[in-house]
């Protein structure tokens, strides 16, 4: 009958939608564990932020502590060890972004609990299914420590939407500890929408060249059909974009309703980022490309030529 | 500067995985095997170190069959000092792989542990976390940029994380896992590779180290997931936009 708690990551004060889709993955395993689903939010002057999750019908907790003020891994662990401790908890759930990641893990060893890293289903209170060797495999786990910590992929449910009766929010102090300095944080600026959460999303690869193609061709596209841009490996390590950008195995995974990959070829570490797309549309020249194997329509060309031209199109279809 | 680097031996990435006949882990036989891509960055990043700070070590620890002195070897060729084999026969959960890893670390006493960020084969992403906590160490995960302090005491990382980089600073010692842009890992050079076969590579068996392994998670069942189909090819520009607003009614 133990809790179940979710660690609510957030944002520029806002919960984004991975973390939602934790809220539904959370309430999931608190219905097999019988006990509650209770959010967790970390941070300083995030009464606000307590509140709002508290709408999506779950019990809150809230610890705001300057120590808490940025994100990092060891003091965001002692206090949620803390909080597991105090509340009955006996799992623990968060996002599998960089943040949970990151965090998730150290919590699992400070609590001597085994952790299900990516997890897509829920089939019973210590029983998973995740990915693993870039998707091309799926295990079912189960976790027989008493303490259980799972992540949750950010594509593997519904986000919860806001409704039911409002939880309680309570306010705890744990003892913090942590030795590690946050110095800065560099954020790619767009105003476009974020990867994870866009219902189109085109990504670019090493087809594109270089970076000043990205603008020059992807760009233009993306904000035709008021899409998210992402990019492969090749790409990111070739220095055409930034790091945030990456889809596959190392980086983000995705999953809307439309994904137009350009000049990718589609090796399995990237596949494991985006093969769950609705629709998946490739351009890429060589018609031996692996991204075609996945993709439901093909289109073999010169992407510099099909790229302008696919853009005038959809800005005359959305004018029409 | 003493760094201890971690090295797993996993399937060459290219390698198609076949569930094994009790549908509880993969076919193990004819695989190439390799270095985890990740852990082979973090093996360049301990040499980086070395070159520049006199004085330094890198020690190579690796958890698995006696096979796994072949992915060792290839670290000691790459440069690394010596190495250390932790031979266990059967797969070990991330907290247990964190468990023998801590005891490794209080016999070296290393200053820094790099590792990589995430095994290829598994996909967990755990196990460098987990180490720094049952250390009480800071940990910095998905690092592309490592310096160091003046007096040698802290280190800035520089990470990849959602939304851009971000900078921590902490203080030595700690866990640092790497990402892919850390640098390019060198490859080994034929003397190098000579060299390598005279370095000292101890087998220690898991069962000395006390260390409980019980696992905490297992795995009952692996499987392949259903294929997705190949759609079809067409022919113009003109007609993928029909095709999407008309038929996928996506656009």
């Amino acid at each position: 009958m133990g809790n179940v708690l979710l660690i609510a990551e957030h944002q520029h004060g806002k919960f984004p939608k991975t973390t939602l889709v934790g809220v539904t993955a959370a309430k999931e395993l608190a219905g097999k564990t019988g006990g509650k689903c209770i959010g967790l939010v970390l941070g300083q002057g995030v009464d606000a932020l307590g509140s709002d999750l508290a709408e999506y019908g779950i019990d809150v907790v809230v610890v705001d502590a300057p120590a808490l003020a940025n994100y990092v891994a060891d003091a965001y662990t002692v206090a949620t060890a803390e909080v597991a401790k105090q509340k009955g908890v006996e799992a623990i759930v968060g996002t599998a972004t960089a943040f949970g990641k990151d965090l998730l893990p150290r919590v699992a060893a400070r609590l001597d609990a085994g952790i299900a890293p990516d997890i897509t289903d829920v089939i019973d209170a210590k029983t998973f299914r995740r990915p693993l060797w870039a998707g091309n495999l799926i295990a079912t786990v189960t976790i027989e420590s008493p303490m259980r910590v799972v992540s949750v992929r950010g594509t593997a449910f519904d986000a919860a939407t806001k409704g039911g009766a409002k939880g309680a929010v309570e306010k705890l102090s744990p003892a913090i500890s942590g030795t590690t300095k946050f110095v800065s944080f560099n954020e790619t600026k767009s105003d476009r929408p974020v990867l994870t959460e866009a219902s189109i999303v085109c990504s670019g690869g090493r087809g594109l060249k270089n970076g000043e193609n990205f603008t020059t061709y992807l760009e233009p596209l993306c904000d035709a059909l008021g899409a998210a841009m992402g990019a492969s490996r090749a790409a990111v390590d070739a220095g055409f974009v930034p790091n945030d950008l990456q889809i596959g195995q190392t980086g983000k995974v995705v999953a809307p309703t439309l994904y137009i990959a350009v000049g990718i070829s589609g090796a399995i570490q990237h596949l494991a980022g985006m093969k769950d797309s609705k629709v998946i549309v490739a351009i890429n020249k060589d018609e031996e490309a692996p991204i075609f194997q996945v993709a439901d329509y093909g289109l073999v060309g010169d992407l510099f030529k099909a790229v302008p031209e696919l853009t005038e199109e959809i800005k005359k279809l959305k004018h029409a | 500067m003493k760094i201890l680097v971690t090295v797993k031996r996993v399937p060459d990435p290219e390698s198609v995985l076949k569930v094994n006949a009790e549908g509880t882990g993969f076919a193990k036989d004819n695989i190439k095997w390799v270095v985890n891509p990740f852990d082979e960055i973090a093996v360049e990043e301990g040499l980086r170190i070395k070159e520049k700070v006199a004085g330094s070590e890198v020690v190579l620890v690796s958890i698995g069959d006696k096979a796994a002195q072949e992915q060792l070897r290839t670290g000691l060729a790459m440069g690394a000092d010596r190495a250390v084999l932790v031979v266990s026969d059967t797969d070990l959960d991330p907290l247990a792989i964190a468990k023998v890893l801590k005891k490794v670390v209080d016999t070296e006493k290393p200053e820094l542990v790099l590792m990589g960020k995430q095994a290829i084969d598994d996909d967990a992403n755990c196990a460098g976390q987990m180490l720094a906590e049952l250390l009480g160490w800071p940990q910095a995960t998905f690092a592309s940029e490592v310096k160091f302090g003046a007096d040698g005491k802290s280190a800035q990382v520089t990470r990849e994380i959602d939304g851009g980089l971000e900078t921590l600073e902490v203080p030595l010692p700690a866990v640092v896992t790497a990402d892919l842009r850390l640098n390019e890992p060198r490859y080994a050079s034929l003397p190098g590779i000579m060299k390598a076969r005279k370095k000292e590579l101890k087998e220690m068996p898991l069962a000395e180290l006390g260390v409980d392994t019980a696992a905490r998670v297992k795995t009952t069942k692996l499987e392949t997931p259903p294929k997705r189909q190949a759609g079809r090819k067409v022919e113009s520009v003109q007609e993928l936009v029909r095709v999407l607003h008309d038929e996928a009614k996506v656009i």
